[in-house]
């Protein structure tokens, strides 16, 4: 059996990276270009990683679904990425930033991961500007930070509400570079469908061509995973359509352990839920939580009011709204972290204030900040302050200039205008923080398959803060993958080129093709979708934000049905030798009716609460998360055939550099 | 700098040169043409001298028609490669949603204006050379009279209805020519004034005061015919 | 809300397509125009007749992946937003659409609604990057100040998403507008002026290269861009090829 070495470095935690770069095994440059390594998604995490492999030599291989690298979800980040760079003097440090995410993480987080993080931050900023990125600027000229939740400093740049998408550009640029000079070859329209083993080690990787429905293998000395999470498990959720868990999973099945699958961020600002049509959420920036002040009103008679129509928010008095955040947790207020925002909406909703027709939407009102700003702007011109339609003008230029393409994207879903009535938002699933286990050097339980970016778990412990992902996905990609690959690959200097004619290949490949066979001819009476939604709703209501064991254990007999209803029954039309999509989303929707399954089980086994799994029965008196001492460990979980086969092991959590207390944003 | 030319950029540049020397060109054409509804003889003096200076005749005059030729054949070039590049067309198109009429006709008002100068090279410049030219006369007067026969023969051009009427119809599409061609050039060089407003502003104004300061001359002429 | 639709349908690169009639019936105005083809395909599947390919992703405005010609204008009737920001209450009941796929021969079609757009992804590789290794040791970020305007313009190029509008809606299928801003974000920037002379004559060759029209400044594109990239992109980048030959 195998058993878990998170390889942590010795020494100091300041030192442990610094002191392992020293010391780790180096391929030479005339040697690096005998090597391959494969690539599997063109997001911030493998993006960056395809372009450092190929600048360092290797000859990479990149695969990504969509028509071009560029439009990886990654894109879709809005906020900004953090670091600690402490350009604002408000005392940032790397130990600051550490600290934060290791708290924020719930304290289920790897220590020496995250001080890694903390300590390549810097140097994401400094590369990506130098790529061309254009970050936000003062005046000065010099780059300009924004405050994000669960942090008391300014540590986070941004590029607008685009910042994902900048930064991705900045990676895609970098990989444009290495596709000119030959040193990347760019897979697009391609998903991979197996990992291939080759002696115990991942060798390849079995692909279809989504245009042609070829099924393709492809050799390496190496095979790293930038895929992503699986949050799309929920069917709503703030992804893009075509995430998905397969390649983690199918990595899974191979032999790579699973951890932590419950640990899912449920984002506190999205837009409600309008109709069954519905097909994805989109999520309003964390930033605008800088401004806005969330509330719902005091009075039952107000909130049945609104539903009615009968009521406008802008017409209950103040002293008749709940500003809940403000009110339970002082010290943060409405920038606490996002799963404690979320929790409180959902708790108030569940009381029934919630504000839309469905109950399930709170405010998030700008008409103070539209104040406040306009008062400032009123005084700074010399104009008079006391005009209160001068100042509602002035004010809303500001938070155009702030939020106006937010505000505009919400306007154009939902058809109110927010800068005269408040937003309505309510949690949706966001970000995954479980993933496939690694150790240190990223890699998973199989030797020489990698995971990297959201894909693995190793950074956000059971909750991620805001501006977070960005710098986890850019951190393993530039500055940590890079290294540690080649201790590996140390080895493979001589292997030469590794064969696509084995019978490891050969078998991979029969097996995706017997399984696409399987559903394109299953000839059933339910569409793809059909099943999507219905698992999405086990997974809302029974391993959403509250969870608890009867849900879970009901979750886990519901979710095996459906996935045996779902091979009985499913429809895909089409064949598999032509572009077709319901088939991709077969395979996709296959694989989360069996993630969705260990995920229940994962949250039914942590019986207690931390960051973003909430257990019903474990809770303080106050309603907040009650963490227990007996669960500070990893859990990674080993395939066996079933879902509830699979097997748990344990990775100890040890703190040695930072006090493991109560999380309190009070 | 040769390959500069081959490039789509580098035609576009082309054609805003040589467009900006054509619009040079109305500009003082229109200017000598105007002073026919003032003062005849000065549109006889200023005539001749044009018609018999050598710098006129013998470097303006090439660089002229270079320029003529080189408009309309780039633009016939650039039309084509640019219909090679759509292929299939749209079953529907709302054109109009994002853009004029002028700028997306360009090659039809061009083709109009092509029309008018054949006309217009067979009324004058052919006529011109052959009598400056074969028969050798360089004198710039009426036969068997001491005047110039420069503003005679202008007016007589007009008497015809159809002439007329192809003439103002021309100087139409002339206009929703330079309508988009005077800020598009701009922008083909690299300017971004051009759809700011004051360069924006003399754009329109010249598209309009051009043409119809054409058209004015014409119907002037016209009328002045058929109402004696 | 009823509807027309006139889809068009083919099979594959080959085939040659042709627009086909479809009727929906029960459409909400809260509806996004994709949710609306999930409902049609949702139909068309439970007939058992081949779903509409159209190419989408992130559904939120950002990823660039959809592309339609709806109505005669790319990404539909209203301004500075994508296909899948497109709500139906944009439209009346009893409206016939007209879907089409992005029309360019540099764009071929796929299937149905999805056009082939990797010769942006060419262009971009033959200049569209600043040659910086990764590495820790690189300056640092605030080392050089940038002008806030400089970098505001710069962002205003750089929200550009890839997604072809502009060549779909030119009428010469020029790509100008999406390379101009590419130019444009670099050229804004001090970081990328050392390599600039190349990277706008590689980048224009490739184009050229690739088969898109010449722009003839109709202004199509800068209406229709789901980010309104502004034309003054195209003349930035005329300027810098004209002076890369100077």
């Amino acid at each position: 059996m195998k058993t878990l070495n998170s390889k942590i470095p010795e020494g100091p935690l300041a030192d442990k990276w610094t002191n392992h770069k020293n010391k780790i095994n180096l391929v030479n440059p005339a040697n690096k270009r005998l090597i391959d390594v494969i690539i599997v998604g063109t997001g911030l995490a493998g993006g960056s990683a395809a372009a450092t492999l190929a600048e360092l030599g290797y000859n990479v291989k990149s695969f990504c679904f969509q028509d071009s690298p560029r439009r990886a979800h990654s894109i879709a980040a809005q906020g900004g990425i953090n670091a600690a760079k402490n350009y604002q003097g408000d005392g940032d440090s790397t130990y600051r930033l550490f600290y934060d995410t290791v708290k924020g993480g719930d304290y289920r987080s790897r220590e020496s991961n995250v001080h890694r993080l903390a300590e390549v931050s810097t140097n994401i900023i400094d590369q990506c500007v130098a790529q061309g990125v254009p970050f936000a600027r003062d005046y000065g000229g010099l780059l300009d930070n924004r405050s994000f939740g669960g942090v008391l400093v300014s540590r986070t740049f941004y590029a607008k509400g685009q910042t994902g998408q900048q930064l991705l550009l900045g990676a895609y640029s970098a990989m444009n570079r290495q596709i000119g000079r030959g040193k990347i070859k760019m897979y697009s329209r391609h998903e991979m469908l197996d990992v291939v083993i080759v002696d115990g080690k991942a060798r390849g990787i079995i692909a279809r061509n989504l245009v042609t429905g070829e099924i393709e293998r492809h050799s390496a000395h190496a095979v790293v995973l930038g895929t992503g999470g699986y949050g799309n498990a929920f069917y709503l959720s703030t992804y893009a359509m075509g995430s998905n868990v397969t390649a983690a999973w199918k990595a899974h099945k191979r032999g790579a352990f699973f951890a932590n699958p419950c640990y899912t961020q449920i984002h506190p600002t999205c837009i409600p839920v309008s109709g069954d049509h519905q097909s994805k959420l989109t999520l309003m920036s964390e930033s605008l939580r800088n401004d806005g002040r969330i509330w719902v009103p005091k009075n039952m008679d107000d909130v049945l009011a609104i539903r009615e129509g009968k009521l406008k928010p802008t017409q209950i008095a103040e002293e008749n709204r709940d500003y809940y955040l403000e009110r339970r947790y002082p010290a943060f207020g409405n920038l606490v972290p996002r799963d404690v925002a979320s929790r409180a909406a959902k708790e108030r909703c569940d009381a029934g204030y919630g504000v839309n027709k469905t109950g399930e939407a709170v405010y998030l009102d700008f008409a103070d900040a539209i104040k406040r700003y306009g008062k400032e702007q009123a005084h700074v011109k010399g104009l008079n302050e006391d005009d209160e339609a001068l100042i509602t003008t002035l004010g809303k230029e500001i938070v155009k200039a702030k939020y106006g393409n937010l505000f505009q994207m919400y306007e154009k879903i939902v058809d109110q205008n927010p800068y005269e009535t408040p937003m309505m938002i309510y949690p949706a699933v966001h970000y995954t923080m479980g993933g496939i286990w690694v150790d240190y050097n990223l890699m998973t339980t199989v030797p020489g398959l990698y995971a990297i970016g959201e894909a693995n778990f190793s950074d956000h412990g059971a909750n991620r803060l805001g501006a977070s992902a960005l710098m986890q996905g850019l951190a393993d990609g530039y500055f940590v993958l890079p290294y540690t690959i080649g201790d590996y690959l140390a080895d493979d200097i001589r292997t030469g080129p590794i064969s696509t004619e084995t019978k490891e290949f050969e078998e991979a490949e029969n097996l995706v093709k017997s399984s696409l066979d399987k559903l394109v001819n299953n000839n059933g009476t339910h569409s793809v979708d059909y099943f999507h939604k219905k698992l999405g709703k086990i997974m809302w209501n029974k391993c959403g934000m509250a969870r608890n064991e009867k849900d879970l254990k009901e979750a886990i007999s519901e979710i095996a049905a459906l996935r045996a209803e779902f091979y009985k029954d499913v429809k895909v039309p089409g064949t598999a030798n032509e572009y077709n999509e319901e088939l991709a989303k077969a395979g996709r929707v296959a694989d989360f009716l069996e993630l969705g399954e260990l995920f229940a089980k994962d949250a039914l086994q942590r019986e207690e609460s931390a960051g973003g799994h909430f257990r019903d029965e474990y809770q303080t008196p106050e309603g907040e998360a009650m963490r227990r001492k007996e669960f500070q460990y990893v859990s990674a979980w080993e395939y066996k055939g079933e879902p509830k086969d699979a097997v748990l092991h344990k990775e100890e959590l040890v703190y040695e550099n930072i006090e493991v207390k109560e999380r309190s944003y009070k | 700098m040769g390959g500069f030319f081959k490039s789509s950029i580098g035609r576009k540049v082309a054609m805003a040169l040589s467009a900006f020397f054509l619009m040079f060109f109305l500009l003082q054409h229109l200017a000598i043409n105007s002073l026919s509804v003032f003062s005849p003889d000065a549109f006889n003096e200023v005539s001749h001298f044009m018609g018999t200076n050598p710098l006129v005749q013998f470097v303006l005059q090439p660089v002229l028609i270079f320029a003529v030729v080189f408009h309309f054949v780039m633009g016939f070039i650039l039309e084509i490669k640019n219909r090679k590049a759509v292929g299939v067309t749209y079953a529907k198109n709302n054109g109009s949603a994002n853009s004029s009429w002028a700028s997306r006709n360009m090659i039809y008002s061009g083709l109009v204006v092509l029309a008018f100068f054949v006309l217009h090279f067979i009324d004058f410049w052919i006529p011109e050379l052959n009598v400056k030219y074969i028969q050798g006369d360089m004198s710039g007067l009426l036969e068997g009279t001491q005047d110039f026969r420069y503003f005679e023969e202008l007016q007589h051009k007009f008497h015809s209805h159809i002439r007329t009427i192809a003439y103002v119809v021309s100087f139409i599409l002339l206009g929703l020519h330079l309508a988009h061609g005077f800020t598009s050039a701009f922008q083909s060089m690299g300017g971004t004034a051009g759809r700011k407003t004051v360069l924006k502003n003399i754009g329109k104004a010249y598209s309009i005061i051009i043409p119809l300061g054409f058209i004015f001359i014409a119907l002037y002429h016209h009328f002045k015919y058929v109402l004696s | 809300m009823k509807l027309t639709l006139k889809i068009w349908r083919q099979k594959s690169a080959n085939d040659k397509g042709k627009i086909v009639d479809y009727k929906l019936d029960d459409v909400s105005p809260d509806m996004s125009f994709l949710e609306m083809l999930d409902v049609l395909n949702q139909e068309l599947i439970d007939k058992d007749e081949e779903p509409i390919a159209f190419d989408h992703d992130c559904r939120e405005g950002i990823c660039g992946m959809c592309s339609m010609y709806i109505n005669g204008r790319a990404h539909g009737p209203d301004r500075s937003i994508t296909v899948c920001q497109l709500h139906m209450r944009s439209f009346s009941d009893g409206d016939t659409i007209y879907i089409e796929p992005w029309r360019a021969s540099a764009f071929p079609v796929i299937k149905d609604l999805i056009v082939d757009r990797s010769a942006f992804d060419r262009i971009q590789q033959a200049g569209g990057f600043i040659s910086v290794n990764t590495s820790g040791n690189t300056q640092d970020a605030n080392a050089i100040p940038i002008a806030k305007e400089s970098a505001d313009t710069a962002m205003d190029a750089a929200t550009c998403i890839g997604c072809g509008a502009c060549v779909a809606t030119c009428k010469n299928s020029s790509a100008m507008l999406f390379v101009g801003a590419k130019v444009s974000q670099y050229a804004l920037l001090p970081q990328g002026q050392v390599e600039a002379a190349d990277r706008v004559k590689n980048m224009v060759a490739q184009m050229d290269l690739e088969g898109f029209g010449n722009c003839t400044n109709t202004g199509a594109c800068e209406v229709e861009c789901p980010k309104g990239i502004s034309l003054d992109t195209i003349a930035r980048m005329n300027r810098e090829l004209m002076k890369a030959n100077i």
